[in-house]
């Protein structure tokens, strides 16, 4: 399954991005959380990835629901890098800022470079909105914009303008200011709108006149572009696709990978998935595509609470589904004393955190991975638990099959690491051959057969006890938190054999590790001055900066972990190789510290907790501090 | 195929609960509740949290499952969901139940799901040696409340009415002529079964019910309700229950003196205003403790709802593959040669 990482992006062997605005532009569309704006960015982000480029987007929305209007903290922003190159990131700093209004322009002028184009929606730059934007003076006139191509539109007078004729009520028309600058945001890219065109279509089947109040938009805007004399420093962009790996695309997120490839893997293992959740961010999606997938015979279960939504997984597990459970933190913590339970009885269990900042309640839009040790330490008692984490969106669906795979093999939970931008964030995806290759089936066998049949009696290689589930005659037997008796699973205080449960329970990690594909470098040698370690969503910028400083002859290579926990039995080998390894992540140092442990040498860490990805540049500058400048 | 016995339903573990304890004779009424019912081991599925009583499974043949505290309705729920077909049954205590696990318990009632939940209510934390509990009655004097405890005690039934609970029922744990019969209709009926038992700790809260439970005196301080029939109680069924003639609710009156037994109350278990009064009486002095079914009212139940809409026959590996990869497509896809 290793390889697949690799293998379902669409990236294998393409170039990395080098020259912004020439090989990958970045751009981002700003406004108030009404305006429509992760609609608008992920129509763009389909549209570029349907004419083949490589995008990886970053949206970025307030935690309010309805945060108030105007103001900098209900600025919603999307981010969108899009190549004919490897980009894997949103971009430290964009080459284009749309903003919508005042608070927009405000929140993100600071990561505009210097020279980038500005488009503006001048009528939204009233005095009102100035002052709640917390501007003294209007920005267009005081200087504030000269380092930057400005670009003023009155944007909701254009939009209302090309409505005028169609009927529909002024509120109705200004809501469609986000299609209007689609259909400019497409000019200036090149690009056609006719995807957009059959989506709106789609989408608005039942409203067939705000359907075409949106069309008319989306063409005004697209339109203006063509014949409106724009200064001349405003020029297109011009992108070629991406030289990608043949096959079907589409564009998927972390959290929709994540659910198909559950199922998948359930499918796989010819087993019925069931997933038992408790609404909460980032994770909720994943429990809405379940619900989803009923009619293809998943059963979903929004439960009470994030305790009631583990024990329904491992009730269902126990009755022979494959019970599955997702949060975030500070769920997962809630859960906690659950999974003990599914450790002491042995049971297949998929846990998914998709990760947000902490402590507490911490961050709950905000990306994080400080949840590695909670994942693969925070239990009561000796109580080991498989953990593997996910890189990319696309890489979840593979994560999530490869879960299932350990689940079943050895009869234990797993915990899968995701994390809030993965989770939202688009990258194009090559849909998977399932039932081939690395998708082939790996049918479970349940326990039938009455004779000499002892519920906790090991396989002496996977360290599996038989799955024995209610309803199969001659099998009954009963399972609990107490400790068991090795074998007959009878409630046992017997200090041997706790002595003897304790070291089975360890040794089925040990038998999970023996059986992981060897670590392999993501990027560069497999030896030299430095190599950068990483896990998680934290593969795309480190590729990046690496696959660029390999670009300039500088010796760093890349290790991305999915495997956390065991960790691969190679690794201490592998990082032998290297004079030093660095190891950033999105964390105080938690993973720096594992590896400090488990490698017996020194891993330096660097942290960045400031609620996004890591920046290329943030990368480069470990690189340079290293290796040199 | 032969009908199964009692004793095929008891596991070969010796039972560790405390001579004298009240469980011993749930757990045999449960047994041969089992084997009259014409239940099979295989498809009984019996689930508990933490406590005393939470020990069961393990003495009983069929599938069982000791889970952690409070949480056995959320693993019962889960495995019914799963397998529809099992006969679920959920034993819980009144700390593991409507303490640590009050929530779970509220909303297994609210959704209705199909299984049994068999409350044994000794007012007490027993395996953790006797601090009060959530229904013990306020001024019980326990090592964590020496001076006796604060707090209001719940009554059990009251709360499984006010989640929603469409099947409750209360009975006293040596009285098997009641205890059977109800719980063999909260197995039959389609939603979940809610039996308070009233059982006595030997240890630490002993003798509590024996008021109800003697022999003499008890028929005084019970009243055994049947759909249907007149509520009479008393040692010369000489009492029973009206509405109100002043006031709000239900009063005890005495018959005779021109006072009829077709004067009384008839019980219906359809009505919820009705069983909620009943399941709130013995808090005063001369009011009867209810036993028996006090509200079986089935509507929706839960686990046939949440199934609905799954495919009719189970789908093989293939169509759900094949289902899957339309699932994928439901989005814009393309090709790159």
């Amino acid at each position: 399954m290793h390889e697949t990482s690799q293998e379902a992006t669409a990236l294998a062997d393409l170039p990395v991005s080098q020259t912004p605005e020439v090989d990958f532009v970045r751009i981002r569309i700003a406004g108030d959380s009404g305006d429509g704006i992760q609609l608008t960015g992920s129509r763009l982000a389909e549209s570029a990835a349907r004419f083949g480029n490589d995008i990886a987007t970053f949206p970025d929305f307030p935690a309010d629901i309805r945060a108030p209007s105007g103001t900098i903290y209900g600025v919603s922003a999307y981010s969108l890098n899009i190549g004919e190159t490897e980009v894997l990131t949103f971009g430290d700093v964009s080459d284009a800022l749309v903003a919508l209004n005042p608070a927009a322009l405000k929140k993100y002028i600071g990561e505009l470079k210097i020279g980038g184009l500005l488009i503006i929606d001048s009528s939204s730059f009233t005095e009102r909105a100035l002052e709640k934007a917390g501007y003294a003076a209007d920005p267009r006139a005081d200087g504030t914009l000269s380092d930057f191509r400005l670009l003023p539109i009155d944007i909701t007078e254009l939009t209302t303008a090309a409505l005028r004729e169609s009927g529909v009520s002024t509120k109705d028309a200004k809501r469609c200011k986000n299609m209007w600058t689609l259909g400019l945001i497409h000019w200036l890219f090149e690009r056609e709108i006719d995807g957009v065109e059959s989506w709106l279509k789609d989408k608005f089947a039942n409203k067939p006149e705000i359907a075409e109040a949106n069309l008319l938009a989306l063409r005004a805007g697209h339109m203006y572009g063509e014949v409106a004399e724009l200064p001349a420093e405003i020029s297109r962009y011009h992108i070629a696709p991406a030289p990608l790996r043949s096959g079907e695309y589409r564009t998927i997120n972390g959290n929709e990978a994540m659910a198909y490839g559950l199922y998948a893997g359930a499918t796989l293992a010819d087993l019925d998935a069931f997933y038992g959740s408790y609404p909460i961010t980032p994770a909720s999606p994943l429990l809405h595509t379940f619900a989803k997938l009923k009619e293809l015979g998943a059963l979903s279960f929004q439960a009470e609470d994030e305790i009631a939504a583990i024990g329904s997984a491992i009730g269902a597990s126990y009755a022979g589904h494959l019970g599955i459970t997702g949060s975030s933190g500070p769920g997962i913590a809630l859960k906690t004393e659950a999974l003990g339970l599914a450790v002491a009885t042995e049971l297949p269990l998929i846990v998914v955190n998709v990760q947000r900042g902490g402590p507490s309640t911490g961050l709950p839009t905000k990306t994080e991975q400080s949840d590695l040790f909670q994942a693969v330490f925070g239990r009561n008692g000796d109580t080991p638990i498989p953990v593997i984490a996910a890189s990319h969106p696309g890489d979840c669906f593979d994560v999530a099959v490869e879960a299932v795979k350990i689940a079943t093999k050895h009869m234990t939970p797993i915990f899968i690491l995701s994390d809030g931008y993965i989770a939202n964030a688009a990258a194009p995806w090559r849909l998977p051959d399932l039932g081939e290759g690395d998708y082939a089936p790996f049918p479970v066998t349940k326990a039938t057969d009455p004779d000499g049949f002892l519920p906790f009696k090991h396989d002496p290689e996977t360290l599996a006890r038989p799955w024995a589930v209610p309803g199969t005659p001659g099998l009954m037997h009963r399972i609990g938190g107490l400790e068991r008796e090795e074998g007959r699973g009878n409630i046992s205080y017997d200090g041997d054999n706790h002595q003897r449960m304790t070291e089975i329970r360890a040794a089925k990690l040990d038998a999970i590790a023996r059986d992981l594909p060897p670590q392999t470098v993501d990027s560069g040698g497999t030896s030299g001055k430095l190599a950068l370690v990483g896990w998680g969503s934290s593969w795309g910028p480190i590729r990046v900066a690496t696959r660029r400083a390999i670009l300039k002859g500088k010796p760093v290579s890349h290790v991305h972990l999915r495997h956390i926990w065991p960790l691969p039995p190679n690794l201490k080998a592998l990082l032998e190789g290297f004079d030093e390894i660095v190891v950033p992540e999105m964390n105080n140092g938690q993973l720096a510290t594992l590896l400090r442990a488990e490698l017996g040498r020194p891993v330096p860490g660097v942290s960045c907790v400031k609620g996004r990805p890591f920046l290329v540049r943030e990368i480069t500058d470990i690189i340079n501090d290293v290796i040199g400048g | 195929m032969t009908k199964l016995t009692v004793k095929d339903f008891a596991s070969d573990l010796d039972v560790r609960w405390c001579p004298g304890c009240g469980d011993y004779a749930v757990l045999k009424a449960l047994q041969k509740t089992l084997a009259d019912g014409g239940s099979t081991l295989e498809d009984t599925l019996v689930v508990s949290g933490i406590g005393c009583s939470s020990r069961l499974p393990y003495y009983m043949a069929t599938y069982g499952f000791h889970s952690i505290h409070g949480r056995a309705p959320t693993l019962a729920t889960g495995a019914k969901l799963a397998n529809p077909d099992l006969d679920v049954w959920v034993v819980t205590g009144d700390g593991d139940g409507l303490s640590i696990g009050g929530n779970h318990l509220l909303h297994v009632l609210r959704r209705n799901v199909d299984l049994q939940v068999v409350l044994f209510n000794n007012q007490i934390y027993g395996l953790t040696k006797g601090q009060f509990s959530p229904t013990s009655k306020q001024g019980t004097k326990s090592p964590s409340s020496p001076g006796g405890s604060v707090e209001t005690g719940l009554n059990p039934c009251v709360y499984a009415l006010g989640a929603g609970g469409q099947f409750v029922a209360r009975c006293i744990d040596t009285q098997a002529k009641v205890l059977q019969p109800v719980l063999e209709a909260a197995q039959a009926f389609k939603g979940t079964g809610f039996v308070e038992v009233l059982q006595n700790c030997v240890i630490y809260n002993d003798g509590i019910f024996d008021g109800l439970k003697d022999k003499k005196t008890g028929p005084d301080h019970t009243l055994h309700v049947e759909h249907g029939k007149p509520m009479v109680f008393g040692v010369n069924r000489d009492k029973g229950l009206r509405v109100a003639k002043s006031g709000f609710g239900l009063e005890v009156v005495t018959l005779g003196d021109g006072l009829k037994e077709e004067d009384l109350l008839v019980h219906d278990e359809k009505n919820v205003h009705l069983a909620q009064a009943l399941a709130a009486l013995g808090e005063n002095d001369g009011e009867p403790v209810v036993i028996g079914v006090l509200y079986r009212h089935g509507k929706h139940e839960f686990v046939e709802g949440a199934r609905h809409g799954l495919p009719k026959t189970p789908l093989s590996r293939d169509e759900k593959l094949n289902r899957l990869n339309a699932t994928l497509r439901t989005a814009e896809t393309w090709r790159v040669e």
